[in-house]
């Protein structure tokens, strides 16, 4: 569903901010694989997914989605393929429009935009019961404004609308990080079922490795730009947060930021 | 000392004409209605686009040069103001390849296509800072000579161009437009291209800034190449005194159709309001630097408000208790 073939990629080339944040990845997803990215901080899981959606041109490499080669295409292009979620819940919606609006939005993903209404009444009565499903209450507030809704509605929303059109692909880059412990289960909770209902391949990056380990079929770290580690099936079901940092550990051969909070 | 006030009232009013204020109001009025189209021009890409265009001072110059040659050349003021608006859309074109094409700030690349304009305009005009077109030759759709027609055309066509752009906003284009003004990033992951987004907001604004200017010219009977100084301060004005005025009275209740009358009353307040000052006695040479005031004092308020309830100094002091 998805190829890596060698990418590179090196911000602020010839500067003295030159940084390699790339170096050489290559990963294969199988579709439906649900991969939880872990790693520490600046070791390239979000340039990973932005080089996936396209944020910017890669220097090296290939990016083929679901046997497409997109490494050339630009962000808006490859939109119609991804979902995408992101780490602030402020940056994967539209504060100024409805919650109706910013479905309408996500549901045209990947179509020609012409003069035909934003939105349709059949429309509105779809978003009504998707929205039920999340109970939040949000069924209740569609002409809201979204800039209204607390960050893990907003989360909860962005995530609907990632899968309303369904992706390829969906990228969450730490898309639980900024939530409450509770907000941030439920968020979880509710990527695991959309995944699973609409069979969705995904890639989640996380600092929690126990949630890392509890989810998905597969589990790739990364480090220094490259991927260092890649576990999936029976061997990844049987893995501990233990296991995880001691590998780390061998392969890197430093010591993971001696962070409690990974631990989880 | 307060049986003093009616006294001192009468002396100042002396010289000073309640009247004269009654009698200005149908021209404030009708000269506030061109300029709300403009103003509704200036809403498009501050408000919904996010972006500080600047061109307008050049297009709204722009829209009064093409106008004027065309009527004197003959052609009918209807066909030379609807050119007026193509050309205003040409200008805002070239600022929006300038800023996504080339990457050149907002500001900056308001300013380039402003300035070069104001040679373009000349160019237009043979090389005459100013060019008189008389309501006595040509059957002009509006004209300070005849007010109420004046007030009654603009009137009709701010309330059909309310009508299409509520239209437009609600389609899905339109909704491109909106999403990109707000979160560019989003819009992206959403598959909008966001350059022609942009694009087709500055060109649909000067369009209509250059109409503005158009009527304007025709209105006072001459465009001059200067016409547009500070239009963007103007058009700000009227969009911020709409906004603050229509949030009054209506809250959140106002829809988009309202804000977009609301910039047009914001633009005949503001005409009201310098009618009244002038009136006062504020030497004409002093109305920009008014203006400025105003529009600055407009934009402060509601950000140093905001603060005063989010301050250190009152944090020091305990909070609100
Ligand atoms: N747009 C950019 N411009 C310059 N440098 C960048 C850019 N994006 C990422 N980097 C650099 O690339 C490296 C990898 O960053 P990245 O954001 O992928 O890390 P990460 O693994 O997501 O870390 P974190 O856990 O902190 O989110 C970092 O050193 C970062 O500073
Ligand atoms: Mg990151």
């Amino acid at each position: 569903m998805l190829e890596l073939v060698d990418v590179y990629k090196t911000f602020n080339l010839g500067t003295i901010n030159e940084k390699k944040a790339l170096n050489g990845v290559n990963l294969k997803l199988e579709a439906g694989d649900f991969v939880t990215v872990i790693g520490g901080n600046g070791a390239g899981k979000s340039t990973v997914l932005n080089a996936i959606a396209g944020v910017w041109p890669v220097d090296s490499g290939a990016i083929i989605i679901d046997g497409m080669n997109v490494t050339g295409l630009p962000e808006h292009k490859r939109a119609s393929v991804l979902g995408r979620v992101f780490q602030d819940p402020m940056t994967g919606t539209t504060a100024t429009m409805e919650i109706q609006e910013n479905l309408a939005l996500a549901a045209r993903r990947g179509q020609f935009r012409g003069l035909r209404w934003g939105i349709t009444k059949k429309e509105k009565k779809e978003y009504r019961e998707l929205l039920a499903t999340l109970d939040l209450g949000l069924e209740d507030r569609m002409t809201s404004k979204v800039g209204l809704l607390s960050g893990g509605q907003r989360q909860a929303l962005t995530l609907l609308m990632a899968t309303l059109k369904k992706p390829k692909l969906l990228l969450l880059d730490e898309h639980t990080a900024a939530l409450d412990p509770k907000t941030a289960a439920k968020v979880l909770e509710l990527s695991d079922h959309i995944i699973e209902d609409h069979k969705l391949t995904a890639m989640m990056v996380t600092h929690n490795m126990r949630d890392a380990i509890i989810h998905g079929n597969r589990l790739i770290m990364m480090n220094e730009g490259r991927v260092i580690l890649d576990i999936k099936g029976e061997e990844k079901k049987r893995l501990t947060v233990e296991d995880l940092l001691r590998k780390f550990e061998e392969i890197s051969g430093e010591e993971f930021a001696n962070d409690k909070a990974l631990l989880g | 000392m307060l049986n003093l006030l009616p006294v001192l009232g009468s002396l100042y009013l002396g010289n000073h004409d309640p009247m004269a204020l009654v009698r200005a109001l149908p021209g404030n009025i009708s000269q506030g209605l061109i300029w709300g189209i403009m103003a509704i021009g200036v809403y498009l890409t501050y408000k919904i686009l996010n972006f500080a265009d600047l061109t307008v001072d050049g297009t709204m110059a722009t829209g009064g040069a093409v106008t004027v040659m065309l009527i004197l050349a003959g052609y009918p003021p209807v066909i030379a103001v609807a050119m007026a608006f193509v050309a205003g859309m040409v200008a805002g074109f070239v600022t929006g390849i300038l800023h996504t094409i080339f990457g050149i700030p907002d500001i900056l690349a308001g300013i380039l296509s402003q300035i070069a304009l104001y040679s373009i305009n000349l160019n237009i005009t043979g090389g005459k800072a100013n060019q008189a077109v008389s309501v006595d030759q040509f059957n002009l759709l509006v004209s300070l000579r005849y007010i109420s027609k004046t007030i009654l055309v603009t009137g009709i066509i701010t309330i059909a161009i309310i009508a299409i752009l509520y239209w437009f906003f609600g389609t899905e284009r339109g909704f491109t437009i909106r999403a990109t003004g707000c979160n560019p990033n989003m819009s992206r992951a959403q598959g909008i291209n966001t350059s022609v987004a942009k694009v087709i907001a500055l060109v649909f604004s000067n369009g209509l800034v250059g109409f503005a200017g158009g009527l304007l010219a025709q209105y006072q009977g001459n465009c001059d190449v200067n016409m547009g100084r500070g239009a963007i301060v103007i058009g700000l004005a009227s969009v911020i005194i709409g906004e603050v005025l229509g949030e009054a009275i209506f809250g959140n209740k106002l829809n988009f159709c309202g804000r977009l009358l609301f910039v047009v009353f914001g633009s005949i307040i503001y005409y009201v309001v310098i009618n009244f000052v002038c009136w006062l006695g504020l030497p004409s040479i002093d109305l920009k630097l008014f203006s400025a005031i105003v529009v600055a004092v407009f934009l402060a308020v509601p950000y140093l408000r905001a603060k005063s309830k989010n301050s250190y100094r009152r944090a020091a002091k305990g909070g609100t208790q």
